[in-house]
């Protein structure tokens, strides 16, 4: 219990003796300070020499930021390491990565580019394909209605030589059966005598050609 | 440190010789191990994980590549292409600067950005390069930075000096706004863990009461990588506005 009251105690003291430097910092010039400071410790005169050691022991005494005895080696270092990190990242890191993302982007576009030259090709070809199908259904068409006209006409053309053919038989026909009719009325008249003659021969005797003839046409005309 | 039972919230920013080099204040000290483990874990992972400069990125490779896209970008928005030309310095401050950070936030490492001077130091640096490269590149004509385009002559008189002065106090406010931010994050941080060393030796209802600056102390923690990560960016990102100015210095 003693021992954290004590804690209380000098942390307060510290926050208090840090609150007093800064008014102090604030107040008197670095450069002053740190030789003030320095002198607490060491001998005054010997400045450099000094600096370190109130850096190195004398913490409670200047607040560390603003000493500045530490400032020299400090933009020492620091030009060393932010020189060399500067030269690897603008020499080496820097191109390495801006490199290897040029890499992929030109890659990516190309690969793009190469697509897009593909598709279109495709596009090319579908429409080549499209103009020759569309091409050979045009011809196939002009072939069907040409074979079709061809066989309509062949067909019309047999069609009229059989109905000719047709016709005229049935013209022939017709004359062949006009003549054959008007041979057999023709013949009419000389049967009819004859079987006048027959029959008057049988029933009254005999009668001469030349009046049975005249008694059928007397009878025809009737 | 050294005493366990004191709390120093100040003695963490202690800067001490691990090598001495000689007299003249070359000392190989813990700030200076602290840089160079820096630069030499940026630099290791960097070229580490980009050996295999493989087409499809494994993930160490990947996070090397979204850190130079990510600050690339930064520079290209706010200095456009021709800030490309200082895109290594504005990358090599941003790693410095979050890896410093990120250091510091591990127990026991030095902060090398809790100390003014190495922040005033980088913030120089950009106000010089700046400088440098503006009259360089643009002469004369470099000086209508301070000559918004746009306003009319009578306010000039006004206007300039308040431009001048603001274009003056960029190195202070870079500087101090890092090492501000770094340090009082640091204290803080060790004041509210001392809290709980302290009441933790109170017994009983010390241990209840050490409960609060304990909660405090894990938000802090996480508030203070947030920091960490926060202040490198806006230096990087203030950096990389000031590089434009140099390229355009018309408004």
């Amino acid at each position: 219990m003693a021992g954290s009251t004590q804690d209380i105690i000098v942390l307060a003291q510290a926050e208090a003796g840090d609150a007093l430097q800064q008014g102090e910092v604030v107040a008197a010039p670095a450069e002053e300070h740190a030789a003030e400071s320095g002198g607490e410790h060491a001998a005054a005169d010997a400045h450099g020499a000094t600096e370190t050691h109130a850096g190195t022991e004398a913490h409670s005494e200047v607040f560390p930021p603003f000493d500045g005895a530490t400032f020299g080696g400090q933009l020492l270092w620091l030009a060393i390491t932010f020189g060399a990190l500067y030269l690897l990242m603008s020499r080496v890191a820097l191109p390495r990565i801006g490199g290897i993302l040029e890499t992929r982007r030109t890659r990516i576009e190309g690969d793009l580019r190469e697509a897009e030259r593909l598709r279109q090709e495709t596009e090319k070809a579908a429409a080549a394909y499209e103009a020759a199908l569309a091409e050979a259904r045009k011809n196939a068409h002009a072939i069907a209605e040409e074979t079709r006209g061809g066989i309509k006409a062949d067909i019309e053309g047999r069609r009229a030589d059989v109905e000719a053919g047709l016709a005229r038989r049935v013209a022939e026909a017709e004359g062949r059966i006009r003549a054959d009719k008007d041979a057999a009325l023709a013949n009419v008249g000389s049967i009819a005598a004859e079987t006048a003659q027959v029959l008057v021969a049988r029933i009254a005797g005999s009668v001469s050609a030349a009046e049975a003839k005249a008694a059928v046409a007397a009878v025809s005309k009737e | 440190m050294a005493d366990p039972n004191k709390v120093d919230p100040i003695h963490q920013f202690q800067i001490t010789d691990i090598v001495s080099l000689g007299e003249g204040g070359v000392s190989f000290t813990n700030s200076a191990l602290f840089m160079v483990l820096t630069v030499g874990a940026i630099a290791l992972y960097l070229i580490m994980s980009t050996q295999k400069r493989s087409l499809v990125p494994n993930r160490v490779q990947l996070v090397s590549e979204m850190l130079y896209e990510f600050v690339a970008k930064m520079v290209t928005d706010s200095a456009g292409k021709a800030g490309m030309k200082f895109f290594p310095f504005v990358f090599s401050l941003f790693m410095f600067v979050l890896v410093a950070n990120m250091f510091g936030m591990i127990p026991f490492f030095f902060t090398v950005t809790s100390h003014i001077i190495i922040t005033f130091a980088l913030a120089m640096l950009v106000f010089l390069v700046v400088i440098v490269y503006g009259f360089i590149k643009n002469g004369p004509k470099f000086l209508k930075l301070f000559v918004p385009s746009g306003v009319p002559g009578y306010v000039l008189p006004i206007v300039v000096p308040i431009e001048v002065v603001s274009f003056l106090s960029r190195p202070i406010s870079l500087s101090v706004r890092l090492f501000a931010n770094i340090l009082a994050g640091h204290i803080t941080l060790k004041v509210f863990a001392g809290f709980i060393v302290t009441l933790g030796g109170l017994g009983f209802m010390g241990w209840l009461g050490a409960l609060l600056p304990l909660v405090m102390t894990v938000a802090i923690t996480a508030l203070e990588f947030l920091v960490a990560a926060l202040q490198a960016y806006v230096f990087a990102v203030l950096t990389s506005m000031y590089i434009n100015d140099a390229i355009h210095p018309s408004h």
